[in-house]
């Protein structure tokens, strides 16, 4: 498998994602400008820019002509997807960490980190389907105590969210009201990422306690748990097959103490149900940050600390060899 | 049940005057009081704690009473208390007036006994067991004064008059100590510590996976450690140490040692020694230590050595700094713990059990002595003096309990010395670092006592290249070779040698030297033949597994970053291990004898990996050498049942995958209600658009006019 080698980012990666269709591939990073990419053949269509601080996160639309940011600016932006043209902007007080349109597309949710005295919170915005009548102030927000909410998503028919926070736990949120429905403690250390399933009942967990989970959106119970020996940024689920990729690594700031193998900064392959690694691939010189699956299952994108994109076609004996 | 208790409710009722919240602030433990009935599922550990043991505290402990005083007039009243005062004085400090001889009011004579009042405790107990007083202390020919402790008299008139029989306490079978060693598939066992776990695993190498035997999470404040033949499990807490065995490691014994630090096995189990030590009081002094000796089975205190810290870190029992390295007291070998010794300065204190006194009331005298060595299979003493002026050092063998020299060997410009014995107590290899003649650099030799054969013979060998730096020796656990890992480069060589030809003749030979290997740690199989031959740490866990009988690798591979290899105690099994020095993969990986990887641990923050020992076998070794000869017929009738074994895993394991999709998907069946449920709200929602899977990629190009300036043209 020769990956393509994405270099469009001085910094550290935050987050991939594929658009729903899967032919287009959203990069975010520490630098001002997230990038679009094709996901065939690893062309750059081009950059957003505007941002004036990191990019946490992004969204896009069912039909990819909206593209959503948030950073550590303090804003979060709408784009135009095709064209990369500035459309509209949320300022807050506080860095933004997680968005996600709910179902249907007519809200935002969106999350803030704790800056200065104010608490980390949640917010909802109408999200208009003419940019026009956007509106930048939230239906509904409230306060959560201490801590980073790194993901948000919308379950339920809209009616709940579930978001994952820094110190191992996963909430569940009543989106009328703002009230907390469920808290459970799934992870003894920060949850670095959290992914939906294709089907949408169970999500994959990412953790520094170096395990990524599989949680029941129900009942949050632990389904499945992957150990990996190392820190655990970002896991993803096949929309294929029965697999799981979890990539992480050691601590970027001790990376060059020392020796390269050491790092583990390697994408790991499991089995989704039996939990047993069967493959690894390797390429990044740094943590891998976040990770995504192609729509298709067919290939899959890596994002490092080391700056660079990684886009991975499967090869032919991943789909023949029968690795159980 | 815990959740269902409100704080800040139990709070409101306890401190009822207090403000909401009070308590969580400078919050007092000892002030809680639990529910009534309510243990908060910890079960206390202080049940079995007999009331007796808890002393009360008496005001008369250190009063004592002299009876079969002579009986005086009131004349000589004040020459008979000088008597008193004087025999008093001999047993430690007087209390102020502590002297009272009562004087009878009509015959005007004393009564003929008296009670003193000592300023210490500890010095009233310690004059009753003085043998000056214990037996009676003859004053004259007619007075033999008695001793005794003013409490004995509370304590003796409250005996009943009559006899009430004991209850008796049904006797309870004990578990059986032994019981992991009678597993039916002759697994070995480790102890695993983890977070905050201990676990102990059946190592089942052929089916390649470890079963769980026990596991206890907050069993142990700082480490675990097996006794030396593999019976007890000994835990470490604030308040000392316990020990456990049998097949559900019930607790066998406690040893009280407050911040106990370290302890120490007498190789056959029978004795414990502890060891705290405690900061000085003020700048000037030194620290003390404290080891006590403790009867394993009883759980008794047998003696305590206190002292200053230099006082036991003398020549090899010091480390950096002045501080002690541990184990102080050294175990002579044999099939009993007879003798144990530690040095002193220019001699050697042996101890004597059971009694714990010093041998023959006195240490041993050796001139400037540095270091010694038990042999692990005799009372037998090897001891290296350094060079002292005129003095040549010497290395002196002395059979204990005689005393008596059998060999020594006296060598010049010594820079230094080690002992190493062969673990069964045949050889003595004493490596010898001496200086040169510019006393520049040192030359490296081996001196080695044949301890086994008549006259104790010593054979001298010296590498090649004796300039060169040795960085490791080891034995063959059973047999007569040895390895010596030497190099001054960054990858040094090994060489094997053997003290015996075939025929038996004794002289050291050279079987083979390995060049140039990324090694820094060789571990020789229990069973002698195999060695690993590791590169640790800066190595990043390169092994090899060395077959020494034919000369041959068996197979190289790594653990990457492992930081210990273990051989298992039978020699089938080698566990690299991964531990917290490393902040990642930590874990364990168990090999075959032969270099195969059978399985991997993963266990996030491993502290510590420890095989279970074996007790030496009780084969003859005629017994065992005949096995030997017939192995073929004792491993047919192993192979087929490990043949069995391992079909049964296979089976094992499909039936566990089996059994994990079924219940996914039994788990994916509950939730289709639910994704439908879901799928429905999207498709409703997004109407036509939801239904557009197929699509086309199509390149759109768009112009976009960034900037529009108008220069004349300029023909010139």
């Amino acid at each position: 498998m020769r990956p393509y080698l994405l270099k469009g980012h001085e910094r550290p990666l935050t987050q991939v994602k594929y658009n729903r269709e899967g032919d287009l591939l959203v990069s975010c990073a520490k630098n001002l400008q997230p990038c679009l990419w094709s996901s065939e053949d690893g062309r750059r269509i081009g950059t957003y820019e505007g941002h004036n601080g990191a990019i946490w996160t992004c969204d896009m639309t069912w039909d990819s002509d909206r593209l959503i940011t948030g950073s550590a600016d303090q804003t979060i932006r709408i784009w135009d997807l095709p064209t990369g043209k500035e459309l509209f902007q949320i300022r807050h007080g506080e860095p933004c960490r997680a968005v996600k349109l709910s179902a249907g597309e007519r809200f935002l949710a969106a999350t803030t980190d704790a800056f200065m005295e104010a608490p980390p919170g949640i917010h909802i915005y109408n999200f208009a389907e003419n940019v026009e009548d956007q509106s930048a102030t939230a239906v509904q927000s409230w306060k959560v105590p201490k801590g980073r909410i790194t993901r948000v998503f919308w379950t339920d028919c809209n009616r709940k969210l579930i978001t994952s926070h820094d110190y191992g736990i996963l909430r569940r949120w009543d989106v009328e009201t703002g009230m907390q429905l469920q808290e459970v403690q799934v992870h003894e250390d920060a949850i670095q990422d959290m992914q939906m399933s294709p089907d949408e009942t169970h999500v994959i967990t990412a953790s520094l306690d170096k395990t990524a989970r599989l949680v029941d959106i129900e009942t949050f119970d632990v389904l499945k748990t992957y150990k990996t020996g190392r820190f655990v940024q970002s896991a993803a689920i096949s929309p294929l097959f029965d697999h799981v990729v979890c990539g992480g690594g050691q601590d970027a700031s001790q990376v060059t103490t020392t020796a390269a193998q050491a790092g583990g900064f390697e994408a790991r392959f499991f089995h989704k149900i039996f939990q047993e690694e069967f493959g690894r691939v390797r390429g990044h010189f740094g943590p891998i940050n976040t990770v995504a699956f192609h729509p298709s299952g067919r290939s899959f994108t890596t994002g490092g600390e080391d700056g660079y994109v990684r886009i991975h076609h499967m090869d032919l004996d991943y789909f023949t060899t029968k690795f159980f | 049940m815990v959740q269902d208790l409100d704080p800040f409710a139990v709070a409101r009722d306890l401190f009822p005057d207090m403000p909401p919240g009070f308590p969580f602030e400078n919050f007092d433990l000892e002030e809680l009081i639990l529910p009534t009935g309510d243990d908060m599922g910890i079960k206390s550990d202080d049940d079995d704690i007999k009331e007796e043991d808890i002393q009360t505290q008496s005001g008369f402990g250190s009063c004592l009473v002299i009876q079969n005083l002579p009986k005086a007039p009131e004349e000589k009243y004040e020459k008979l208390m000088t008597v008193v005062r004087t025999i008093a004085s001999k047993m430690g400090e007087v209390r102020e007036n502590g002297i009272y001889m009562p004087l009878d009011e009509t015959t005007k004579m004393t009564k003929g006994f008296a009670f003193v009042e000592l300023a210490r405790r500890e010095d009233a107990d310690a004059a009753l067991l003085d043998e000056r007083f214990a037996n009676g202390y003859q004053l004259d020919k007619n007075h033999k004064l008695i001793f005794c402790r003013f409490d004995d008299f509370d304590k003796y008139a409250k005996v009943p008059d009559e006899y009430v029989p004991l209850e008796q306490v049904p006797y309870k079978q004990p578990e059986n100590l032994h019981s992991w060693l009678a597993d039916k598939l002759g697994r070995d066992q480790y102890v695993l510590r983890f977070g905050d776990n201990t676990v102990v695993c059946f190592n089942d190498g052929k089916r390649g996976r470890a079963d769980l035997a026990f596991q206890r999470e907050y069993w142990t404040e700082s480490f675990v450690q097996w006794s030396p033949q593999g019976t007890m499990l000994a835990t470490m807490h604030r308040q000392g140490m316990a020990v456990w065995g049998g097949p559900s490691f019930t607790r066998l014994n406690r040893f009280a040692h407050p911040s106990v630090r370290l302890i120490d096995f007498s190789p056959n189990e029978k004795y414990i020694l502890s060891y705290t030590s405690h900061e000085p009081v003020t700048a000037r002094d030194s620290y003390t230590i404290l080891i006590s000796i403790w009867d394993v089975r009883a759980g008794k205190l047998l003696r305590k050595f206190e002292g200053p810290v230099d006082e036991y870190a003398v020549g090899s029992s010091a480390g950096p700094n002045g501080a002690l390295k541990w184990p102080v007291f050294k175990w002579a070998g044999g099939r009993e713990d007879l003798y144990f010794a530690r040095l002193g300065r220019s001699k050697i204190s042996i101890f004597e059990c059971p009694h714990m006194g010093l041998l023959g009331k006195e240490s041993l005298k050796l001139d400037g002595v540095q270091d010694f060595e038990w042999s692990p299979a005799e009372p037998l003493l090897a001891a290296y003096s350094a060079e002292q002026g005129n003095q040549p050092a010497r290395i002196v063998l002395i059979k204990i309990p005689e005393r008596t020299e059998i060999r020594q060997k006296n060598m010049l410009n010594v820079s230094d010395v080690k002992l190493y014995w062969h673990p069964q107590g045949t050889y003595l290899a004493v490596k010898v670092e001496a200086w040169t003649k510019t006393k520049k650099s040192t030359t490296t030799s081996f001196q080695i006592f044949c301890v086994k054969d008549k006259d104790v013979p010593l054979e001298v060998f010296e590498l090649k290249n004796n300039k060169e730096r040795v960085l490791n020796f080891a034995w063959e656990p059973k047999g007569h070779r040895f390895a010596v890992v030497h190099g001054d480069g960054p990858r040094p060589s090994i060489s094997f040698f053997t003290m015996r030809d075939d025929k038996g003749r004794l002289g050291v030979r050279e079987l083979k030297m390995l060049d140039n290997r990324a090694c820094n740690a060789i571990s020789w199989s229990p069973q002698g033949r195999n060695i690993v031959l590791a590169g640790l740490k800066n190595f990043n866990g390169q092994l090899e597994f060395f077959n020494v009988d034919e000369m041959e690798t068996m197979a190289t591979a790594e653990h990457f970053m492992a930081t210990d290899v273990e051989w298992d105690p039978t020699g089938r099994y080698v566990a690299t291990v991964v531990s917290h020095v490393q902040q990642m993969e930590n874990g364990v990986n168990v090999w075959s004898f032969g270099g195969r990887l059978l399985y991997s641990t993963q266990r996030d923050k491993l502290y510590q990996f420890s095989w279970r020992p074996r007790m030496p076998s009780l084969l003859p070794p005629e017994k065992e050498a005949e096995i030997v000869k017939n192995l073929k017929q004792y491993s047919k009738r192993y192979d087929e049942e490990d043949e069995q074994l391992i079909m049964q895993a296979d089976a094992d394991v499909l039936h566990e995958r089996q059994r994990a999709l079924d219940e996914w998907k039994s788990y994916q069946e509950s939730r289709r209600n639910y994704a439908a449920l879901q799928l429905d709200f999207k498709r409703e929602l997004y109407g036509p658009r939801f239904q557009e899977k197929e699509f086309t990629i199509q390149k759109v190009m768009v112009e976009q006019v960034i900037d529009v300036k108008e220069e004349p043209y300029n023909a010139k």
